[in-house]
C-alpha cells in the first residue's frame, strides 16, 4: 500500500511544485522513486518529529501542500502537540502519511503497534482521518487529500482488503461504501482487516446469517448517514478495526448510534484497553487479540443468539 | 511601514499598555512582557518590513513570538503599529475576548502563529524560512524565544535543522532575563555556556543588552551570511518597573491597587 501511496504522490508532485514530502528519517527504499524524481520537493528532517511537524506547518502556511512520513506512532504521538497547536489550530495543509497501521509491524513490538492512532487523531479539530482498505484506494485518497485544505492523517496498512477497484469512484472522502449487502448484521470495518470481515460474512452466510459489510475508509468525518441508516435497517451492528475499541471506528459509530437513539445493539471488535505486548505477524496478532474472521463470526453469533 | 514614533517611545507605550492590560484582565506574565518591550519595539520600529493595512502581504517579514505567555506585549506593539485598534487592548483576558493570555492569531491581524505551549515557534519559523529559500522570497523570519523555553528539546531539533539547511534568513532572538517560572534559570536547568551552545550547533551568535536600542538595532539588522542568526538579549525581567525587576514573583503576580498605581506612576515619570 505504501508503494502505491508514494507512487501516486510522486506523480502528483511532478505536476504540482507545492507538494513537499518530509520524512522523519524513515522510508528506506520506499521513498527512492520520489527522491529521485522530486529531489527539490523532499526533505529528510532527521529523527526529529517535533521539528518535522512544526516545520511542516510553517511550510504549509507559506503555500506548500506538505506530507510528513514516518511509522504510525512517531509522526503523531511524539509530536502530538505540534499537530494540535500548530497544524490543526492553524488549519495548515499538513498531511501525515503513517505507515504501519495497526499490527502491520507486529513483530517489532508495542512501540511499533499503532493501536490508538485513530482515536487520538479523531479528537483533533480540523483533522481528517482516512484508513484505506487497498493500495488503489490509498492512491485515490492521496488525490483527495491534496485537493482538500487543512490537515489529515492517512493510515497506511501493510495488509489490504483485496477489493477490486471499481471502474469509477472507490473512494469518496467522508463516505462509507457497501461491499456486500445483507439484512441480519452490518459489519462496519476500516483498513486491510476488512478482508477478515468478508471472510466472516462468507462463513456467516453458510450458517444462514446474511451479513452486510460496510467499508468506512474515512473515520473522520464519519459517514453519519450511512451509520444511521445501517442502525435503523439492521438488528445488529458490529465494528471491526485493528485498533483499540476506544474512540476509533467503534467509538465513532457508537457516538452516531447513541445520538440516533435507535437502540440497535453494537459490538465493537478490536483491541481491548490493553497494550499488545505479544509480538508476531499481523495475521497472528489479529487471531491472538480476537479480531480475525473466526473471532468476528463468534462475536456475531453470540450477539444474535 | 512602522509608526512615526521612535523605538524608545514605542517601547514606553508598549510597557504602559502591558501594565494596563494585565491590570484590567487580572492576568499574569507582566514581567515576561516588560522584559521584551524594547526588543519588540526595535523590531517593529526599525527592523521588520510590514504593512499594517495589508498584514498578509507576501513579502512581509515574519515575526513569531514563541514565548506566547508574553502575548500582551505583542498585542500592544501590534496596536501601536496600526494592526489592531488600540481600544481592543482593553478586552485582553476578558470574557469572550480574542486577545487571549497566550498569543493567538484568530482574528488578530499581524499575529503569524498562535503559541502558548513553549518550544513550538522556532520549528514553525524554520519551516517558514525554508519555504522562503525554496520560493525565492527575500523576507526574513524572526522568532523570539524565552530563556526557560530553551529547556524544550524541540528547539534543539529546530536549531540543528536550521544550521544544517543554512537558513540564513532566520533569526532567533532569545530573551535571556535569567528567570523562569519558579526560580532562576541557573537554579532550574542552567543554559551556560549558552552562546557556545548555539555556536556549536552552527549558528552565528551575537550577544547584546536587550534594553539598549542602538545595540539591538545593530544586532537585529541581519546579515548576508548563510548560517542562521541567534541574538541573545541580556534582559531584566520586569524591566521598567523597579519593584518588578529581577523578581520571580512577577512572573505570575498581577498588579492591582497600590501596586498598579505605583507601576503607572513609575512609567509615567520615566
Amino acid at each position: 500500500m505504501r508503494d502505491h501511496v508514494i507512487g501516486r504522490l510522486t506523480e502528483l508532485a511532478l505536476e504540482d511544485p507545492r507538494i513537499m514530502l518530509i520524512t522523519g528519517d524513515l522510508g528506506f527504499g520506499v521513498l527512492d522513486l520520489y527522491r529521485e524524481k522530486c529531489a527539490s520537493q523532499f526533505i529528510n528532517a532527521g529523527v526529529a518529529e517535533q521539528n518535522m511537524t512544526a516545520m511542516a506547518t510553517g511550510m504549509a502556511m507559506e503555500g506548500f501542500i506538505v506530507f510528513t512520513y514516518s511509522i504510525a506512532n512517531f509522526p503523531i504521538l511524539r509530536c502530538l502537540e505540534q499537530l494540535r497547536n500548530d497544524a490543526c489550530y492553524h488549519d495548515a495543509n499538513v498531511n501525515v502519511l503513517a505507515v504501519g497501521g495497526g499490527f502491520s509491524y507486529g513483530a517489532l513490538g508495542m512501540s511499533h503497534h499503532a493501536t490508538e492512532d485513530l482515536s487520538i487523531m479523531r479528537a483533533l479539530p480540523n483533522m481528517k482521518v482516512v484508513v484505506p482498505s487497498d493500495p488503489w484506494q490509498a492512491a485515490i485518497a492521496i488525490d483527495s487529500l491534496v485537493d482538500s485544505p487543512g490537515p489529515s492523517y492517512l493510515r497506511i496498512d501493510k495488509s489490504s482488503a483485496g477489493f477490486e477497484k471499481p471502474s469509477e469512484g472507490g473512494f469518496d472522502l467522508g463516505k462509507g461504501r457497501w461491499i456486500r449487502r445483507g439484512q441480519d448484521v452490518a459489519i462496519i470495518g476500516s483498513g486491510g482487516i476488512l478482508a477478515e470481515c468478508v471472510v466472516a460474512a462468507n462463513i456467516l452466510a453458510e450458517n444462514d446469517v446474511a451479513a452486510g459489510v460496510l467499508e468506512m475508509a474515512t473515520i473522520k468525518p464519519i459517514d453519519e448517514d450511512a451509520v444511521r441508516a445501517a442502525a435503523l435497517q439492521f438488528p445488529l451492528i458490529v465494528t471491526v478495526e485493528e485498533h483499540s475499541i476506544i474512540g476509533g471506528l467503534g467509538g465513532a459509530v457508537a457516538e452516531v448510534m447513541a445520538q440516533e437513539g435507535c437502540g440497535t445493539p453494537l459490538v465493537r471488535i478490536g483491541l481491548g484497553d490493553i497494550y499488545s505486548s505479544v509480538v508476531g505477524s499481523q495475521q497472528y496478532l489479529r487471531n491472538r487479540y480476537g479480531m480475525d474472521a473466526a473471532a468476528i463470526v463468534g462475536r456475531v453469533q453470540d450477539a444474535l443468539a | 511601514m512602522p509608526s512615526t514614533l521612535t523605538s524608545e517611545e514605542l517601547a514606553h507605550r508598549v510597557r504602559r499598555s502591558v501594565v494596563d492590560m494585565v491590570h484590567l484582565g487580572k492576568s499574569s506574565h507582566v514581567g515576561s512582557a516588560l522584559s521584551i518591550a524594547d526588543i519588540v519595539a526595535v523590531l517593529y520600529q526599525n527592523i521588520l518590513h510590514f504593512d499594517p493595512t495589508d498584514p498578509r502581504k507576501s513579502d512581509r517579514d515574519r515575526f513569531i513570538l514563541s514565548k506566547g505567555h508574553a502575548g500582551s506585549a505583542i498585542y500592544a506593539v501590534l496596536a501601536h503599529s496600526g494592526f489592531i485598534p488600540l481600544d481592543t487592548l482593553k478586552e485582553h483576558y476578558q470574557d469572550g475576548s480574542i486577545l487571549s493570555g497566550h498569543v493567538s492569531h484568530k482574528g488578530v491581524a499581524g499575529v503569524e502563529l498562535s503559541t502558548g505551549s513553549l518550544g513550538h515557534g522556532l520549528g514553525v519559523a524554520v519551516g517558514m524560512a525554508k519555504a522562503a529559500l525554496l520560493q525565492g522570497g527575500k523576507h526574513r523570519v524572526v522568532c523570539l524565544l524565552s530563556d526557560g523555553e530553551c529547556d524544550e528539546g524541540s528547539n534543539w531539533e529546530a536549531i540543528l535543522f536550521a544550521a544544517h539547511h543554512q537558513l540564513g534568513n532566520l533569526t532567533a532572538v532569545v530573551d535571556y532575563n535569567k528567570i523562569q517560572s519558579l526560580a532562576s534559570v541557573a537554579d532550574t536547568l542552567g543554559l551556560e555556556p549558552f552562546r557556545d551552545k548555539w555556536a556549536a550547533f552552527g549558528w552565528r551568535v551575537t550577544e547584546v543588552d536587550g534594553h539598549d536600542h542602538e545595540a539591538l538595532r545593530k544586532a537585529l539588522a541581519g546579515s548576508d551570511r548563510p548560517e542562521p542568526n541567534c541574538v541573545i538579549c541580556h534582559t531584566v525581567k520586569g524591566k521598567g518597573i523597579s519593584f518588578m525587576e529581577n523578581s520571580v514573583l512577577w512572573h505570575y503576580r498581577t498588579p492591582q491597587g497600590e501596586e498598579y498605581e505605583a507601576a503607572v506612576e513609575e512609567l509615567n515619570n520615566a
